[in-house]
């Protein structure tokens, strides 16, 4: 299976703010079935690593490889088994729930039937909220709004940043259900959070 | 692509008739400056006729510029733009489609307005078709090195001030050659050197400006 054998490798990364290095010499290996999980204080710099590693940022220094191939250099194919969900909200306060999920998987380029869309907000805890605009929404369903994605768009690599802010404990427990069928699928993910997350298989990765 | 470019053009058509008021604004502002000039000048035919084409053309500029500064700084904010760049259709057509999509909302109901416009300024048929014509290939430019100065400018605090201080010095060539076209053939001299140059303009622009404007986004989400 050629999946199994995908691997996403991070290479002695550093990053500078300002004069400040937030870290630096940092290496992992991620094989399919498994995740990471990035602990570290406030301002540690785990957003900073978070978004290297989706190829936003370049890494002040050292590099990053999908598949032995470099994302600085070959983005594209890293780019289309990645699936990166970051801090800010992600969706369109102006756009319904359900039309924000169907365009964010054409901008993808894989257009999605509304009869998907519909059951996979049913299954993140938007039903019957499909026609509402994302304005009305609270915190925590404009997070599932974005979460949704995780069902519909078919990726190798999962990037959360946060992926538990503004989530009840119900949602906690969906999104990590979701994040265990995918790491059984032979997918790898990588996550930040300062709860505890109850999955197995997972690295560590403290940054002081 | 075609599927992702579609999908970022519809969606921004959308979320533009959400907020009607924001093209609606840039609009009415391009008629009221137009018609300001001939109530405070006066009715004096060869005058207006004169200034005429140039009034049109620098009003269709301010107002270009009006929206200008949202163009990507919302879709910044919420991090919609950052999901975009990660797309794995490519980047650079979904940049091309936002800029098409200013240009339908910003620079097409400005090239069907300005012949009606023209009529204040006791323009002929030939110079009204004419200016409308130019626009026709003037307003995709200024949509276009218009997006530079958002791209450039994007995550800058009071950045709407200084991109219109970097754009409108850009934008001088296509004021110069559209409204120099209408008033060489208001002035019965030939004016198909500065089509060509327009025309010349738009289509080095169309092929440079989505990989500015896609390299100085990246930049702006490091």
């Amino acid at each position: 299976m050629a999946r199994a054998r995908s691997h996403l490798r991070g290479e002695q990364l550093a990053c500078i703010r300002g004069d400040r290095s937030l870290f630096s010499g940092l290496g992992f290996e991620l094989h399919g079935g498994e995740w990471l999980h990035v602990r570290g204080a406030n301002g540690a710099g785990k957003t900073s690593l978070l978004r290297q590693l989706a190829g936003l940022s370049r890494p002040a220094s050292g590099r990053i490889f999908w598949n032995d191939s470099d994302i600085a250099r070959d983005g594209d194919g890293y780019r289309s088994a990645l699936l990166y969900l970051g801090h800010p909200s992600g969706v369109k306060d102006d756009l319904s729930v359900i039309e924000n999920l169907r365009i964010a998987a054409a901008i993808d380029g894989a257009p999605l039937g509304e009869t998907a869309a519909l059951s996979a907000l049913a299954r993140i805890g938007l039903n019957g909220r499909a026609d509402l605009p994302v304005r009305v929404l609270s915190q925590g369903q404009r997070r599932r709004a974005l979460l949704a994605r995780l069902i519909v768009r078919p990726a190798d690599v999962w990037i959360l940043d946060e992926p538990f802010n503004a989530l009840d404990t119900r949602a906690v427990a969906l999104v990590c259900e979701l994040v265990a069928e995918h790491l059984a699928r032979g997918g790898m993910a990588v996550l930040t959070s300062h709860q505890s997350i109850p999955l197995h298989g997972a690295l560590e990765l403290e940054l002081a | 692509m075609t599927t992702s470019f579609m999908a970022v053009l519809r969606r921004d058509l959308l979320l533009a008739m959400r907020r009607k008021n924001e093209v609606l604004t840039a609009l009415f502002f391009f008629v009221i400056v137009a018609s300001l000039f001939p109530l405070a000048i006066g009715p004096e035919p060869r005058l207006l006729r004169k200034i005429g084409p140039g009034v049109l053309w620098v009003a269709a500029l301010l107002s270009t510029l009006l929206g200008l500064h949202r163009l990507f700084a919302d879709d910044y904010a919420d991090g919609t733009l950052e999901q975009m760049a990660l797309s794995p259709a490519g980047f650079a057509g979904i940049v091309t489609a936002k800029m098409l999509g200013h240009w339908l909302l910003a620079g097409l109901p400005l090239v069907l307005l300005a012949p009606l416009l023209g009529v204040q300024y006791d323009l002929d048929g030939g110079a009204l078709l004419l200016l409308t014509l130019t626009l026709l290939l003037g307003t995709p430019l200024l949509s276009m090195i218009g997006a530079i100065g958002a791209a450039l400018t994007l995550g800058l605090r009071g950045g709407g001030a200084l991109l219109a201080l970097l754009v409108l010095p850009l934008y001088i060539p296509a004021l110069v050659f559209g409204a120099g076209a209408v008033e060489a053939h208001v002035a019965g001299l030939t004016y198909s050197g500065h089509m060509a140059l327009l025309g010349a303009m738009l289509v080095v622009a169309a092929f440079f400006t989505p990989l500015a404007v896609t390299a100085a986004i990246r930049i702006a989400l490091e």
